[in-house]
């Protein structure tokens, strides 16, 4: 019943996507593009932190591997899948390798180690000039081709995003309602009774963030077509960090928490009409507020919300 | 003579100066439930974790069915039968209790890769709904198992452990904690599984009570040697076994 | 031999300074286990005071740091602890963590957006100047910093080690519940770790800021370099992080002299990393104080 209703929400969403930048101007769609883009990098980090447990605060030097792998590639004139493909499986790895110290420590020691490696990806992305450009970063990335249909155009790239956007929810979804995602739970909430029941917790925990990882590549291969031009600055600490700001506002270890979190970072303050200065400050104290109130982010709020007449109703029948 | 299914040799380990375990050798045989006992700091929980591969002993081996198991990692232990319950509750609070149960033994069918193309339940619903109704937490079924009873949390624990169908099963303290009534229930459901399934069982207890009327063998431990080994009558008069509670 | 002198003391000189940050977070992580993701943004904020009252409300520069200094402490102290650390109990974990990753983006835009997004010059407490030992030049303005954060972190220790509030705040930190039966104010000595945070924030702000000019993100670097100083000195050591701070500050010096200058900032995140997997307690922490 409820995986029903959940069908037809997501269905009545998708649909609302199609439509949505109809008769819009190009920034409405590049706007759309962007929340796609970083909504796919959050489940990646939800899956990382919300289903298995570990933290990452090195997301965006992720999307930074991907953007940078799809620029190299398809600037050499390669396509766009290929560019991805590197991106993708290049994350994959390191995500494993970061993985390792995830076996040693946990909560804020993890956290440190995350978020150093992530300074240090900054570091070689700017040093680098000879790969990534520098400073000056990488511009004039052309956007993919699909046989004949060119998806240059803002819109046309905009239904190319929200088709991989779909296609990695769909994957992610198979992933966590596998025995999989039961799994990764469990390493979660007792990762040594977990081993005791036969869980290799070793190669779950270091997949937990290559897959993760993975995911913000992915983001990285849309980015670098979207914007045409990338640079360190665009990876660094503070995105990780906003990153991780809008898996947990989301709803962590939700599905959908992700998509919502990054929803709110970034299509919202455009629907306010607030210049974005105020909404950060706005969103900063929003996001105090609510960790006070409600650590289970937006969607363990609307549980929270929708749970209660339930009850009252239950007290009535009694 | 059979050969035991769980063999403990010269097992030793020490934490800095203190030595929690010195020495212990003992067989268990097939369908045996032997009972642990002795006072708190008697090195029975370290003597637990060096057999199930959570901690490694100094020296010595362990041997399940001939197969030295020493250093093996508990993951691969669960993979060859044995399956344990903790000291404290362990059970995953943010699972349903059905979903604690089927991941008790998930890990145990295909690859790790293969798992990931099973179906959700990885062919497990009906022999979870089993164990569910054997342990009679039907009503909690669907439950969050950290939104349930302390004592349903206990028997969840112990479902989870048989699941998988061990051969050889390792109990820290289930009675702790949990309800006379209830502690009843737990003991006719241990003694009702082993006649059934003919396993075996190795149990650390405090409740007297509990672990006499349980098992048919009892060891007791004490500054991390065994100080007496038969049956209940033999050890409840063993001399030792008395001073060593009362005297400290 | 000379430049050597030069590029250690000016090292250590700004080591100190990062000392004082990574004091006050490991003193608000043992009070009341709470990291603090907006401790560079603590550092950057009081600078901004000092200039409100100099600029906007037209003090004489001592009245606007004492102005800068007392707003601190109510802020960053007892604000901070009674709106943000407080609600989430004793035990915050993610929760809190995020609430003051939060806290800085505030703190940030709010300067940002309120005072301005462009670096200004923050008056200089210490005359410039230099003098010459040797073949050495030494800068006044790095010989006194060193001295002024020295000092601090040495009448901080003085002050845990010496006094009856010193031991007792310690006492709290290391076990509340026994603290409490032992009849000392766990709450009180909490709150006394706070308001010594946000002083050592400010102290390193009026020091740190004449250096490198006020800007609204100065704290991104500096939160960082406090993390890593504590975490590399150990974190549950006030002295393990003044080492830390001195260290991480020399060895940037070094390493950006007779090193690479474009890598200079690797050095520190790998030592970091370093002792997170290898040796967690910190350089000089107790294996048994290690906290996950």
């Amino acid at each position: 019943m409820r995986a029903h209703r959940e069908a037809i929400a997501v269905a009545v969403v998708v649909a609302a996507l199609i439509v949505a930048p109809l008769g819009q101007g190009n920034y409405i769609a590049y706007l759309l593009c962007s929340w796609l883009m970083l909504a796919i990098a959050a489940m990646g980090l939800n899956l990382t932190l919300g289903y298995a447990g570990r933290i990452s605060l090195a997301q965006a030097s992720f999307i930074g591997i991907g953007a940078y792998a799809t620029s190299i590639v398809t600037l050499a004139h390669y396509p766009w899948v290929l560019g991805m493909a590197v991106g993708v499986v290049l994350c994959f790895l390191v995500g494993l390798l970061l993985g390792f110290p995830a076996l040693r420590v946990r909560g804020h020691y993890l956290a440190f180690v995350t978020l150093a490696f992530n300074s240090l990806f900054f570091l070689v992305a700017r040093n680098e000039d000879w790969l990534t450009g520098g400073t000056y970063g990488l511009s004039g990335m052309p956007r993919p081709r699909i046989g004949p249909v060119s998806t240059s155009g803002q819109l046309a790239f905009y239904y190319f995003t929200l088709a991989v956007a779909l296609l990695a929810a769909l994957v992610l979804r198979l992933i966590v309602r596998s025995p999989w995602g039961r799994a990764f739970k469990a390493l979660r909430e007792n990762e040594v009774r977990a081993e005791s029941l036969g869980l290799d917790v070793r190669r779950l925990t270091l997949l937990a963030f290559a897959i993760g990882s993975a995911y913000g590549g992915l983001a990285g291969a849309i980015e670098a077509p979207l914007v045409q031009y990338i640079d360190p600055g665009s990876f660094d600490v503070v995105q990780s960090l906003s990153l991780l700001l809008m898996v947990v506002v989301g709803g962590l270890g939700e599905f959908w928490g992700p998509v919502l979190g990054s929803a709110v970072a970034v299509l919202l303050p455009e629907a306010l009409r607030v210049t974005a200065a105020y909404y950060l400050m706005l969103y900063a104290i929003a996001v105090i507020l609510l960790m006070t109130r409600c650590p289970g982010g937006l969607i363990g709020l609307a549980r929270r919300i929708a749970a209660r007449p339930a009850r009252r109703r239950g007290a009535a029948v009694s | 003579m059979t050969s035991p299914h769980l063999s403990v040799r010269g097992v030793f380990k020490r934490f800095g100066p203190v030595v929690a375990v010195h020495d212990v050798s003992f067989d268990v045989a097939h369908g045996e439930i032997l009972g642990l006992i002795g006072p708190n700091g008697s090195g029975k929980s370290t003597l637990f974790n060096c057999i199930l591969g959570q901690t490694a002993p100094d020296a010595g081996s362990v041997e399940v069915d001939g197969r030295r198991v020493t250093g093996r990692r508990a993951c691969d232990l669960s993979l060859l039968g044995v399956g344990r319950t903790f000291q404290q509750l362990a059970v995953f609070p943010g699972l349903s209790v059905l979903d604690n149960i089927i991941f008790a033994a998930q890990e145990h069918r295909g690859g790790m890769l293969g798992r990931l193309f099973m179906r959700p339940d990885a062919g497990l619903t009906e022999e979870a709904d089993r164990m569910i109704e054997f342990f009679r937490l039907g009503a909690v079924r669907n439950k969050l198992a950290g939104d349930i009873s302390y004592g349903q949390r206990k028997l969840v624990d112990a479902a989870m452990a048989f699941m998988a169908g061990p051969k050889l099963v390792l109990l820290d303290e289930p009675a702790g904690g949990v309800n006379p009534t209830m502690l009843a229930e737990l003991r006719e459901r241990l003694q009702t599984y082993n006649r059934e399934h003919g396993t075996t069982f190795v149990v650390i207890e405090h409740n007297m009570d509990f672990v006499m009327s349980l098992c048919g063998r009892i060891m007791a431990l004490a500054e991390g040697r065994i100080i007496a080994d038969g049956t209940p009558d033999e050890v409840r008069a063993d001399r030792t076994v008395i001073d060593s509670y009362l005297g400290g | 031999m000379a430049q050597f002198l030069q590029v250690l003391l000016s090292g250590l000189a700004t080591g100190s300074i990062y000392a004082l940050a990574a004091v006050g977070f490991s003193l608000v992580w043992q009070a009341a286990q709470a990291v603090n993701f907006a401790q560079g943004e603590f550092v950057m904020l009081p600078a901004f005071l000092v200039l409100i009252g100099e600029h906007w409300l037209h003090w004489p520069l001592w009245a606007a740091l004492l102005f800068g200094f007392a707003l601190s402490i109510l802020l960053l102290g007892l604000a901070f602890k009674r709106l943000i650390v407080q609600p989430f109990g004793p035990d915050g974990g993610l929760p809190l963590v995020i609430a003051t990753m939060a806290l800085s983006i505030l703190l940030k835009e709010a300067v940002k957006t309120f005072y301005g997004a462009e670096a200004e010059p923050f008056p200089s407490l210490i005359p410039n100047g230099d003098f010459h030992i040797g073949g050495a030049v030494i800068s006044v303005r790095d010989v006194l910093n060193l001295a002024a954060a020295l000092a601090v972190v040495m009448l901080l220790t003085l002050f845990l080690d010496r006094t009856k509030t010193g031991r007792q705040m310690q006492a709290a930190a290391q076990n509340p519940g026994v603290a409490e039966i032992l009849g000392i104010d766990v709450a009180r000595m909490t709150l006394y770790a706070f308001l010594l945070n946000a002083a050592l924030a400010a102290v390193a702000s009026f020091l740190i800021t004449p250096v490198y000019l006020a800007k609204f993100s100065n704290g991104e670097s500096l939160g960082l370099v406090a993390f890593i100083a504590a975490i590399i000195g150990g974190f549950n050591r006030i002295r393990g992080a003044l080492v830390g701070g001195l260290l991480i500050g020399v060895l940037d010096n070094l390493t950006a002299t007779y090193v690479t200058l474009s890598y200079r900032a690797a050095l520190p995140l790998v030592l970091l990393i370093a002792v997170i997997l290898w040796r967690p307690q910190g350089l000089l922490g107790d294996a048994e104080a290690r906290i996950v």
